[in-house]
């Protein structure tokens, strides 16, 4: 993904000490790392997510990367699924860890929270699922304009942007290389961010 | 995708979507609460001129894991039997503010008048229509054969490679005819396999090999797939109303029996839409058999359907798949 006349507010660097210091408040705010469980997001949330549990992994070895992690796909409880403009939205699978969520504390991970309103179909979601004791929200970077009474526990970076901005997380996995990039332009309609939960809708 | 009435419309990729979002669907259905909001507020009609056990039942549990309202209409017992049109039919049920209307109908073309007539501005989707398509049959038996046949990872892929025989009255079979259309546009080679009387006129024209005899088909091997017709008695005039000589020459010339399926290797499908007629077009050894998905094809049903419903009611419609 090429992202013409942006800024990079956050490097390849700054991304992974977000991640890292995520990952120690996570275990912090957990008191260790009992019941833990990382559930992405589709679809950069996923990457995120795995990345996450890694490092947790590699703080705590006892911990199994891939006996915490999952990905959880929201869309089928999104609230603009009827909005004639949204066109139809592709399904992404959703993997929780073996054993389920019940009784875990689960760690929601997306790339950027905006409006909110992925988050609470993200609750909804969860709610179908299982009945974790905690859930708690991880997100790279967090750009403001909330439509929804949601905020996010571990926050990579706080960027101050106005609605016509475009915020773009670019990862390896996805796009080739890590950055966080803030263009003047608005998002195409239809565009990643607005799949990922960037946009407002 | 605004309306679905026939696999001849859908494109490889589009195709490949739906079973794509099916796949997804599917992996809904295992879980302890079923339910998904996705068409919450929104009302389906499923609207049988015709009998039908499993297509309605598929469709109407599709409907509900969506959680869509449902009405049923059936031709017995309503105002059709006191000789309403169906253009009264569908004003009458449109005015009640409907999203979608699911379809199945005696006369070829019927869905396809509702949804380009300005009866109803909802969505139809073709549940049947006489002897020309039954399109989420052909996308179930796609979804079975994918399942089956492309590896542990199928998302995203077709059926290139893939050999299909189907077995016996093509004539008649809405089924055949939607399985050619989408099998082949997902890269499968499928053969028609049924006595010359219980072919259409025309079928040299349909993207596919035709056989009259079974046995040298099975000799011929490249089959991954066999998939049995429905001998449609009701369509027929008297007992095999002149198609064939007696039900036993059929059964003998054109049945799948263990004879049959024991020169094919073990990985080949079994596979029947419903319902069967055991004894006549497939014996009950080989339709409860460890090769035999048609169970399997029942569950696929509600998956297909489920995705065919989200993909035609969510969103801008006219939209992408």
């Amino acid at each position: 993904m090429s992202v013409p006349g942006g800024n990079t507010v956050l490097t390849a660097a700054d991304i992974a000490r977000a991640l890292t210091r995520i990952a120690h408040e996570i275990l912090e705010r957990n008191h260790g790392p009992e019941g833990l469980c990382v559930l992405g997001i589709p679809t950069r949330g996923v990457n995120l997510g795995h990345r996450l549990a890694a490092l947790l992994a590699q703080i705590e070895p006892g911990l199994d990367t891939h006996q915490i992690s999952g990905q959880l796909d929201v869309t089928m409880y999104r609230d603009d699924l009827h909005r004639p403009s949204a066109g139809t939205r592709p399904l992404a699978a959703t993997k929780l860890p073996a054993g389920g969520i019940d009784g875990k504390t689960v760690v929601l991970v997306d790339d950027v929270l905006y409006s909110g309103r992925t988050i609470r179909a993200a609750l909804d979601a969860l709610a179908d699922l299982g009945r974790p004791a905690a859930v708690r929200l991880a997100v790279l970077v967090d750009r403001g304009h909330r439509e929804l009474p949601i905020r996010a526990d571990h926050v990579g970076k706080n960027l101050p942007t106005s609605r016509s901005e475009r915020v773009s997380v670019l990862l390896s996995e996805t796009d080739g290389r890590d950055a966080v990039v803030i263009s003047p332009e608005p998002a195409a309609p239809g565009g990643p961010e607005r799949a990922e939960g960037g946009e407002p809708r | 995708m605004k309306h679905l009435l026939s696999t001849k419309d859908l494109s490889r990729d589009e195709a490949v979507g739906i079973l794509d979002t099916a796949a997804h669907m599917a992996e809904t259905q295992a879980r302890e609460i079923k339910k998904l909001p996705a068409l919450r507020g929104r009302t389906v009609v499923n609207l049988f001129y015709e009998d039908s056990t499993r297509t309605r039942n598929s469709f109407e549990t599709a409907e509900k894991r969506l959680s869509a309202d449902v009405i049923n209409f059936s031709a017995k017992g309503s105002s059709v039997s006191k000789g309403e049109s169906l253009k009264d039919t569908v004003e009458t049920i449109g005015a009640m503010g409907i999203d979608a209307i699911v379809v199945r109908h005696s006369a070829s073309g019927a869905a396809h008048r509702i949804a380009h007539s300005d009866w109803t501005d909802a969505t139809v989707i073709n549940a049947g229509d006489g002897t020309h398509q039954h399109p989420t049959q052909a996308l179930l038996d796609a979804y079975t054969l994918r399942r089956h046949l492309m590896g542990p990872d199928p998302l995203g892929q077709d059926l290139a490679g893939v050999g299909v025989a189907i077995v016996g009255d093509v004539l008649h079979s809405r089924v055949a005819r939607s399985n050619v259309d989408l099998l082949t546009t997902l890269g499968a080679h499928v053969t028609l396999v049924a006595p010359p009387t219980l072919l259409p006129i025309g079928v040299e024209t349909w993207q596919c090999g035709v056989s009259y005899d079974f046995d040298r088909t099975l000799a011929e091997g490249g089959l991954d797939a066999v998939m049995m017709l429905r001998v449609q008695a009701e369509r027929m005039s008297a007992a095999g109303g002149g198609y064939f000589p007696s039900a036993n020459e059929y059964s003998r010339e054109y049945g799948l029996d263990s004879a049959r399926l024991s020169r094919l290797p073990a990985g080949v499908l079994v596979m029947h839409p419903g319902p069967m007629n055991r004894g006549l077009e497939i014996t009950s050894v080989v339709a409860d058999s460890a090769q035999s998905v048609i169970v399997e094809q029942v569950a696929n049903g509600v998956a297909i359907r489920m995705a065919v419903l989200y993909l035609t009611l969510t969103g801008g419609q006219g939209g992408a798949l």
